[in-house]
């Protein structure tokens, strides 16, 4: 590690040069460390304790809050938690599919604006998503309530009983869900659309290629850098989701945030909430791993 | 670009639906009736009184100061780890350490960062009173999601900016520090102010980390609107959201305005 550099006019080592830039480095290293990975690690301690009669810790090592995780409980097997946890998983996978099928036509109608209205044509998909996601959520509540039109629609229909409304239910949920994640996906794919090479397009059509052909084998693929980051920037937010669920579910639609939350409140125990957390992440680092491997490495901005 | 008339008229669709919870809000906020969605007769009542709620003023403000602190130190955090990651030769295996680091609180789902915080800082409270819950712990929660988004932001303009501004300021015999401020900082401002931007609207859209490591006396404006819509919503928090929202409008605009200049 002798060896000289210059770096701006001064002589100077690779070491010395590392020392300065440790000076940039350190604070957000030292604050991350210090606020997430420690606070993360004793995540992890806490899973293998015990709750206490009166929901105190126990430090007692045990590995009951996994097996409950995984539905052991004192009476047996029950499905309980694994159904949420699965619950959570299909409900963020439905999730994602639909925001991306929204996201195309909007990113493509933003995308052919003339240069000078295009950005404000994107302002306004994302103005919704700058107001409070408690405020939308609840916004759905009322547009969902029994004298509300939709549910009016759905009664005169004969899809739903008369003064039913449409929330709670699953189908609220993933209303609010969508509504609330689809800005994360129009955003990055409105920069791939934007940057799209049409002589691909065209050489498709001048070939014959139906429509489908064209969009699957011309576009898709070159939006994929931007649906990734749509993806992630959706599917992780959305499996540990719980004012959604939360305020549109009810009480029988709960998905693995919920669970975590009441751990952390109501039941007071935090043992078996650090548990559910820790499989939580578990979950979605395995999804991000295999998504990063079937589309190539791709970087997240 | 041509496009197909359908896809004009799903986007269409699309953006209808985005704007629908928001506008079934205001028009609710001038409603007479303070129960149920009936519609009878126009008020400004709501508003009135919402001025006049010393709840919803100290939560307003609260949540301003918790947004404003937390971005101020994020930004600086974020912009020197950016720096530091993207014009410094580390080598390759401490790249992809520090990499990691940077991507870790967005891949983390908010809820388990939140419980860890909460954890930790029990725990901190042991050795000292000062993570007593409140705004100085919502800060700390606050800048650390903030960091990331920060820098990354920061970093996407560092690399468009390319390896030859560097050259040409050493060729012509800056030193560091006067390249730092006078070459690199002004050039990389767009990416600065756009990193600050995204951390205060973050800020200001949290609610997760907030609920979990909120003291008594730290009420914030999205606590406020999901305790009252826990006990029943009354029509003052349709005009503050309705406030809340055309304030994010007039300033997406006025910043639309900057940026195009």
């Amino acid at each position: 590690m002798n060896r000289l550099i210059v770096w701006f006019g001064e002589l100077t080592t690779p070491g010395r040069l590392y020392r300065r830039g440790l000076w940039f480095l350190l604070p957000a290293v030292v604050w991350i460390l210090g606020l997430l990975v420690i606070p993360g690690l004793s995540l992890v301690a806490l899973s293998f304790a015990e709750r206490g009669q009166y929901g105190e810790v126990v430090w007692n090592f045990t590995l009951e809050n996994y097996a409950r995780l995984l539905g052991y409980g004192i009476f047996g097997w029950s499905p309980d938690t694994v159904l949420i946890l699965v619950r959570s998983l299909w409900v963020a996978f439905v999730t994602t599919l639909v925001c991306i099928v929204l996201a195309y036509p909007l990113a493509f109608f933003i995308a052919s604006r003339p240069p000078r209205t295009r950005y404000l044509w994107l302002a306004l998909v994302i103005i919704p998503f700058w107001t409070n996601l408690v405020i939308r959520t609840y916004a759905w509540q009322m547009l969902l309530a029994p004298d509300f039109p939709f549910a009016k629609l759905a009664q005169a229909l004969g899809l739903l009983a008369p003064d039913a409304g449409l929330y709670p239910s699953p189908l609220a949920v993933y209303i609010g869900m969508i509504t609330a994640f689809l800005p994360f996906v129009v955003m990055p794919l409105f920069s791939s659309v934007e940057r799209l090479d049409w002589s691909l397009v065209e050489a498709a059509q001048d070939l014959y290629a139906s429509r489908t052909r064209t969009f699957f084998q011309a576009i898709w693929p070159q939006t994929l850098p931007g649906l990734t980051v749509g993806v992630i920037l959706t599917f992780i937010p959305a499996m540990g989701m719980f004012v959604i669920p939360d305020l549109l579910g009810g009480a029988k639609y709960l998905l693995v945030g919920n669970l975590i939350q009441q751990q952390f409140y109501a039941s007071r125990d935090w043992p078996y909430g650090a548990a559910v957390s820790l499989g939580l992440m578990v979950m979605t680092l395995v999804g991000l791993a295999l998504y990063r491997r079937r589309g190539k490495d791709v970087d997240l901005v | 670009m041509r496009l197909n008339p359908f896809v004009g008229l799903a986007a269409m669709a699309t953006l209808a639906f985005l704007y629908l919870p928001m506008l079934a809000v205001a028009v609710l906020s001038f409603n007479k009736t303070r129960y149920g969605l009936t519609w009878s007769g126009f008020t400004w009542d709501w508003y009135v009184r919402l001025f006049s709620n010393p709840d919803i003023l100290e939560a307003a403000r609260n949540t301003f100061v918790l947004a404003a602190l937390s971005t101020l130190v994020a930004t600086v955090l974020g912009t020197l780890f950016a720096i530091a990651l993207e014009r410094y030769p580390w080598p390759r295996k401490s790249q992809g350490f520090l990499e990691n680091i940077l991507y870790l609180p967005v891949v983390t789902p908010d809820i388990i960062f939140a419980v860890a915080l909460v954890v930790a800082f029990g725990a901190f409270r042991m050795v000292s009173s000062l993570f007593e819950p409140g705004l100085f712990t919502m800060i700390l929660g606050h800048v650390t999601f903030q960091i990331a988004f920060v820098a990354l932001t920061v970093r996407s303009r560092l690399k468009s900016l390319g390896p030859d501004l560097d050259e040409a300021a050493r060729d012509l015999y800056a030193s560091y520090g006067y390249y730092v401020r006078r070459v690199l900082l002004p050039l990389l401002m767009p990416g600065i102010v756009a990193g600050a931007m995204l951390a205060f609207t973050l800020s200001l859209d949290d609610f997760v980390i907030s609920f979990f490591t909120a003291g008594p006396t730290s009420q914030t404006l999205p606590l406020l609107i999901y305790a009252s819509v826990r006990r029943g919503v009354t029509p003052e928090i349709h005009a503050l959201s309705t406030l809340i929202f055309l304030i994010t409008v007039l300033l997406v605009l006025a910043s639309e305005r900057l940026t195009r200049r």
